[in-house]
């Protein structure tokens, strides 16, 4: 038996276990809606081809967190942004950065299913259209199939692409929205409760098509469920009145957290 | 499932006693007052619609026979003795000849036409047979030679207007009793006219030309149509919705998406929708002020009143384009927003189609009420007594002309009754024209009715 061999074995595969590459990064970040601040000094790393789970009561600042991540929040007059974040290491709250750029990469389904009101291959061609990511109306029909197959959508709609994405049921409606992100190629998908507006069969193939995206995708979901969060997610950050109470994976924080907060939330002795 | 539905037998239900059957004072009462406020609710809604009922009855008693006009078929002798006595039909010679030359022919053509039926002239002078027709029946010829030269000489059946007073006999205006008392006709020349009309001389029938002819003078009312006013106000509109629309739209998307939300839009806001209540008038007098006096403009055209009417409809505009720019849900803004589109792809691929609908109903509202709108334009001239029509656009934006409220305006003070007929006809009209532009929005409003 060799000691160093076996080091050195275990070092690489801690690397791969536990420090898989961070995707994105905040730092320090603090967010105030005019006076009242909703975000303090919260750290927090996104890995790479995972998916992360926010957790928390309500009103703690999730949402907000998540909002950051693509700068959903310039929308929003009185939202100010303070630290850093950094995509790929790159700061995306630079003067210099186009957000238009930042959104194609970080994309975001929302809560309430929001399809455009127009047919349904056009919600998901309008991405790739103003990013001119097709060229020829033949890579555009590609496009438009494949990003619905991803969201395993494909089968139910592909005879009727036509028909108005407002005229499927609720759970097909936010599959149709993950295919209108995936459409333009994301590196990650936001996502503010996907599931909340779906009954429980809709839910399940929901979850079960993040468990399919993580391969290439990097997620960040918002949750108000533990089982889903426990279900889908590999690292779990728990939010509490606006600052990030522990980050761990998810089995260590399910089972053994480290704080007494996370344990009386996921216990379900508040929130 | 029967133990279910059965009701408990000997227990009370509910805490009260009592059956539910009787009622309460309190009960009582409060059906009295929702009895008393229906009463109410109805006695205004009636009254309401008898008001309306009322007006609109008596719009179109007054003004539904502006619709039919009496003519006299005249078979007229064009002479060439009188219209062309060089004989080589010169147009600048034709030119010259005034409508006095013709009133000869329709004296004899009229005297041949009497001879001819045997009607008894009976009491009737000469002058009275005369006044039978319109004084614009000279016009009409003289009208017709100029644009066809080669028919003197000829005999030409004419449709000539009847005098207003003859016309207003046949409408019930005028009857042998008032004809007494009217220094413009005599009962002889009723009865003449009802010869007349025995005769197949005299045809009431749809009066085409009170849509095509221009205003006529005082002595005249039967021969005033709206064509000069239709077309200035048509003018108007356009001028109107090609200004107003854009600069509406383009001021309504930037202050609703992109502008700031501080202390001057604020002001701003608050301002359209005060400048939405400023009585016209005032932007009479600033249109007279700024675009005539200043900016040096024509009076009396379509332009000006386009340009005063653009800034009263601007507003109005402006506030229905708001309104339905808000009420395009914000997850449509945030999906469009999520995918990577600029805010100006977001309003315009997503949020403008949807509040199109909005844009164009509070349009089509905002150019009926400048249809309708009249103390503006009387400040800058539009009530001028206007016969020539105005060239085709661009040029006859620059040209006078008059407007169909200003013309309403105008017949209403003139002393002729038969001029009251004609303002109750213009009104008709211009009623229809609104009742189609509001009809036209409530079915935009109903077709692009969407669900998100
Ligand atoms: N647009 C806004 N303007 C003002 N305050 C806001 C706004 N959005 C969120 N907040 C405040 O920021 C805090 C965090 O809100 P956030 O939406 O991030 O909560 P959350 O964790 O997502 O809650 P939930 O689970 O209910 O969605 C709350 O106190 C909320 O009132
Ligand atoms: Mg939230």
């Amino acid at each position: 038996m060799n000691m160093l061999t076996e080091a050195a074995v275990e070092r690489k595969l801690d690397t791969m276990d536990e420090q898989p590459a961070i995707k994105m990064r905040g730092e320090n970040v603090t967010v105030h809606y005019g006076d009242t601040q909703a975000l303090f000094d919260v750290n927090l790393d996104v890995p790479e081809k995972q998916v992360i789970a926010l957790i928390g009561p309500s009103g703690c600042g999730k949402s907000t967190f998540l909002r950051c991540l693509n700068r959903m929040n310039d929308t929003i007059d009185i939202c100010r942004v303070g630290g850093k974040i950094t995509l790929d290491d790159e700061n995306i709250y630079d003067p210099r950065i186009d957000v238009v750029e930042l959104r194609a990469r970080v994309g975001m389904v929302f809560q309430k299913p929001n399809p455009f009101p127009k047919s349904i291959f056009e919600n998901v061609a309008y991405g790739p259209r103003i990013h001119g990511l097709a060229s020829a109306k033949s890579d555009l029909d590609g496009i438009v199939e494949t990003s619905l197959q991803k969201a395993g959508l494909w089968n139910e709609v592909k005879d009727r692409l036509h028909a108005p994405g407002t005229g499927l049921s609720g759970g097909q409606q936010q599959r149709l929205c993950i295919a209108r992100a995936i459409a333009v190629s994301p590196e990650v998908i936001l996502m503010d409760e996907p599931c909340s507006a779906l009954d429980p069969i809709a839910t399940a193939k929901i979850e079960e098509l993040i468990d399919e995206l993580r391969e290439n995708y990097t997620i960040v979901i918002v949750t108000h469920s533990m089982q889903q969060a426990a279900r889908v997610s590999q690292r779990t950050a728990m939010f509490h009145l606006g600052n990030l109470v522990e980050e761990g994976p998810t089995d260590k924080m399910f089972t053994n957290p480290e704080e007494k907060r996370t344990q009386d939330y996921i216990t379900g002795r508040f929130g | 499932m029967t133990d279910l539905t059965a009701t408990p037998d000997g227990a009370a239900v509910g805490s009260k006693s009592g059956s539910l059957f009787e009622r309460g004072a309190r009960t009582r009462r409060r059906h009295a007052a929702e009895r008393r406020f229906r009463m109410i609710g109805l006695a205004a809604v009636i009254f309401a619609i008898l008001a309306l009922v009322g007006l609109l009855g008596s719009i179109l008693s007054n003004g539904l026979s502006s619709f039919r006009q009496t003519y006299v078929v005249l078979d007229v002798y064009l002479d060439p003795a009188k219209l062309d006595k060089t004989g080589d039909r010169d147009p600048a010679e034709l030119q010259k000849l005034t409508t006095f030359s013709y009133a000869p022919l329709l004296k004899t053509a009229m005297e041949t036409l009497i001879e001819e039926k045997g009607i008894s002239v009976d009491g009737a002078s000469s002058k009275d047979v005369d006044a039978i027709i319109s004084k614009e029946a000279a016009a009409t010829l003289r009208h017709f030679v100029l644009a066809n030269p080669s028919s003197i000489g000829e005999t030409v059946k004419f449709d000539l207007l009847a005098s207003g007073r003859i016309d207003g006999y046949y409408k019930g205006r005028v009857t042998m009793e008032t004809a007494e008392l009217d220094r413009n006709v005599s009962p002889q020349q009723l009865m003449l006219a009802d010869e007349l009309k025995a005769a197949g001389a005299l045809t009431t029938r749809f009066n085409l030309s009170f849509f095509t002819a221009p205003d006529a003078s005082d002595t005249r009312p039967e021969a005033a149509g709206l064509g000069v006013a239709i077309l200035g106000s048509i003018y108007m509109m356009l001028v109107v919705l090609v200004l107003s629309l854009p600069i509406a739209v383009a001021a309504s998307i930037y202050l609703e998406e992109f502008a700031p939300k501080n202390r001057l839009t604020d002001i701003i806001e608050v301002n359209i929708s005060n400048l939405a209540a400023v009585p016209s008038i005032v932007f009479g007098i600033l249109g007279l002020a700024v675009f005539i006096n200043f900016a040096g403009l024509p009076q009396s055209a379509p332009i000006v009143g386009g340009l005063v009417l653009t800034l009263m409809t601007l507003p109005t505009i402006i506030i229905a384009t708001r309104a339905a720019l808000k009420a395009v849900p914000p997850s449509i803004r945030e999906a469009a927003l999520g995918v990577g589109a600029s805010k100006m792809q977001a309003t315009f691929h997503h949020v403008l189609p949807l509040a199109v609908p909005g844009i164009l109903t509070g349009t089509i509202i905002g150019l009926a009420q400048a249809l309708g709108e009249t103390a503006p334009l009387l400040l800058i001239g539009m009530v001028a007594f206007v016969r020539e029509f105005p060239a085709a656009p661009p040029g006859g934006f620059f040209d006078p002309a008059s407007a169909l409220p200003v013309q309403v305006y105008n017949w209403t003070q003139r002393g002729d009754p038969a001029f009251v007929e004609r303002a109750s006809g213009a009104i008709i009209v211009l009623l229809v024209f609104l009742v189609i532009m509001n009809g036209l929005a409530i079915v935009l409003r109903r077709r692009f009715e969407r669900r998100w």
